[in-house]
């Protein structure tokens, strides 16, 4: 089937790698994937990637979290088990806010954090016991893989491949 | 080269010229103050009661202050009472009140100048450790702006010297800024002896303080004088980096200095005026509050040199950096001033909340709304990463948190010295021109004097190469990207 086969260009540099993505951009080829070590800075740019929306989610957890602190210490300390804080028993949360703003803000970062790193994996679909992705287990440790469909251009994305200066380029059958 | 332009040289001089007029006026103006003045201002507060916040609570126990003078009052409705009372029964306790408000009124000049000479110099300080901590941490973003800091901290010899002035005069008690140098504060036989100030006399006494002053500036302004003449020797020596790692070294044991001598200035020049308070962590809430002023500042003179072209290799990523620290110690500052005062509320030990009492009733508004100033303005508007990046909107920005900043100072100083009689108007008005004033004329003038690059430093090609990935520069494609 010619439509599943793809293209891996290996590179070992990470400026080399993000030069070589602007060079196959510019040259109108559809980059299905780029596997790398460590991440690349600026290089979601050069993919052409929409911005990630991760920062929106991240400020609606941390509002969650705020919201639960708020709850949850007005349920605690006044509600639930009315408690003297600091020898001033007015038994108001406005009143003892000031002893509640740690919590607050800790449990805003707590949740902002957690539920962040978790919409990550979700969105990465990187969930327990699941089978690496990644084509060659390389990429993991000193070389960044790109990944280009081949539509009946295997000899042009070849040779242009290996100008941005690749290390290896495979052809490969994607099942 | 940059040339320090007559048109800034005579705006920098005529402020110099207004605020030393305008001081002088002040000063002329409460040296003819007289009792009936105190009296004047006494009946004015408590007929008005500073604006809408007090004349609420003080409604409903007006017709009860005439004969229940036990009432819990706030501050002023106390003094309005006591007053009161005393016009009827004890003239002379009157008057004892009114000669205290007279200090207050007299002591406001030197409050505002003050204010305004801590502030400046603090913030050119801050610029000089700023400064330091490059050098120490070897940052290669900010070399093409190391000469900028530089230049700002020309600034620190002549607020120095101002300062030593300022504090002779208050140990030679012709001024009243501090009020444990006052006669008698710690002899137990006079009726002003105070048990507790002696009891820290090893600390507080003039000889100390004079000293210890004294070494502050020294320590600072002999690493200026001598980084400064490293850092343009560095530039020809093209000795493989010796005189570089000589600054280094420098740097180093300035840091260690400054932290240490930092904290005890902060204790010395404005915990003092606050004699029988204190906070443990006072020092650092007073350099966060200098520290995101002098980074404030370091942007807007770099943002103007930069308008006049006179800075080469700097972009937009070295503003987006200047703007990302104003927002970081920004919150930092809030933390701090946070943290202090949850503690002192928390604790609720009358020796610790008079500090926050005094604010909360006689300063209520600059009080809080310092808070929104230096911490909701800056978030609200310095969290976007495009905005870091606009100079009109680090200008904005930096206008409010200097402005929020100053009033910090403010009210670190003012309810100590004058308690309930601020206000703001000439002689503050004149201090803060007279001190902008010397700092374009020291600044602009340094740094028109030196190659506006650091052409020895090794990390230069770092910084003129320098670019946040998250943003695009103006007047270059996305091409260029690294």
């Amino acid at each position: 089937m010619e439509s599943s086969k793809v293209i891996h260009a290996f590179y070992t540099d990470d400026e080399v790698l993000l030069d070589a993505v602007k060079t196959v951009k510019a040259a109108h080829h559809h980059i299905e994937e780029v596997f790398c070590p460590f991440p690349v800075h600026g290089l979601d740019k050069a993919m052409g990637l929409a911005p990630t929306r991760l920062a929106i989610t991240a400020f609606m957890y941390g509002i969650t979290g705020l919201g639960f602190a708020i709850w949850m210490t007005n349920y605690m300390m006044i509600d639930n088990w009315p408690q003297d804080i600091g020898g001033k028993p007015s038994f108001s949360w406005v009143e003892n806010m000031p002893a509640f703003v740690p919590i607050m803000f800790e449990l805003t970062v707590f949740f902002a954090a957690h539920l962040m790193v978790i919409t990550f994996y979700m969105r990465s679909r990187i969930w327990p016991f699941k089978d690496a992705e990644n084509p060659d287990p390389r990429t993991t440790d000193d070389h960044f893989l790109m990944e280009i469909p081949v539509h009946n251009n295997e000899a042009e994305l070849t040779s242009l491949l290996s100008e941005t200066g690749a290390v290896e380029i495979n052809v490969v059958d994607k099942h | 080269m940059y040339q320090f332009s007559g048109r800034l040289k005579t705006l920098s001089l005529a402020l110099i010229v207004l605020g030393f007029v305008g001081m002088a006026f002040s000063f002329y103006n409460s040296s003819q103050l007289s009792l009936e003045d105190a009296k004047h201002a006494i009946e004015a507060a408590n007929s008005d009661a500073h604006g809408g916040t007090h004349g609420e609570v003080a409604s409903p126990h007006a017709a009860e202050a005439s004969h229940d003078t036990h009432v819990v009052k706030t501050d002023k409705q106390a003094h309005a009472a006591m007053i009161h009372a005393s016009e009827d029964h004890d003239t002379s306790h009157g008057d004892e009140h009114a000669t205290h408000v007279l200090h207050q009124l007299q002591n406001r000049p030197w409050s505002a100048f003050y204010v305004a000479l801590f502030f400046s110099l603090g913030l050119t300080l801050l610029v000089l450790t700023f400064y330091a901590i490059q050098r120490v941490a070897q940052v290669g973003w900010s070399v093409v702006i190391l000469r900028v800091m530089e230049a700002i901290t020309a600034n620190l010899l002549p607020v120095s010297i101002i300062m030593i002035v300022v504090l002779a005069a208050s140990v030679m008690h012709i001024n009243h800024l501090f009020p444990w140098m006052a006669e008698g504060v710690f002899d137990p036989e006079s009726d002003k002896y105070d048990a507790i100030i002696d009891g820290k006399s090893m600390w507080m006494n003039s000889t100390g303080f004079m000293l210890r002053s004294i070494a502050y500036l020294v320590i600072w302004n002999a690493y200026r004088f001598l980084i400064r003449k490293g850092s343009i020797k560095e530039d020809t020596s093209n000795d493989g980096n010796k005189t570089y790692k000589k600054n280094y070294n420098m740097s180093v044991i300035f840091l260690f200095l400054f932290m240490i001598t930092e904290s005890m200035m902060s204790w010395d020049w404005i915990m003092g005026l606050d004699p029988h308070w204190f906070s443990t962590l006072f020092g650092w809430y007073v350099l966060a509050t200098l520290l995101v002023s002098a980074l404030t500042v370091i942007a807007f003179v770099t943002i103007y040199l930069r308008s006049k072209n006179a800075l080469p290799g700097i972009n937009d990523s070295h503003i987006h950096d200047l703007a990302k620290f104003m927002f970081g110690f920004s919150v930092f500052w809030t933390y701090l001033w946070f943290s202090q005062f949850m503690l002192i509320w928390y604790a609720d030990i009358p020796e610790e909340t008079t500090y926050f009492v005094a604010r909360f009733t006689e300063y209520k508004l600059p009080f809080l709304g310092m808070v929104v100033m230096n911490f909701v303005f800056p978030i609200l508007l310095l969290i976007n990463s495009d905005f870091k990046s606009k100079p009109w909107f680090v200008f904005i920005g930096g206008a409010v948190i200097l402005m929020g900043h100053y009033v910090d100072v403010f009210v670190m100083i003012m309810p100590s010295t004058v308690g309930a009689q601020w206000s703001f108007g000439i002689p503050e008005l004149s201090a803060i021109f007279f001190f902008v004033g010397l700092f374009i004329y020291t600044t602009f003038s340094a740094f028109a004097k030196a190659n506006p690059i650091t052409k020895g430093n090794p990390f230069l090609k770092e910084s003129e190469h320098f670019h946040y990935y998250n943003i695009e520069h103006t007047g270059e494609g996305s091409g260029d990207h690294h």
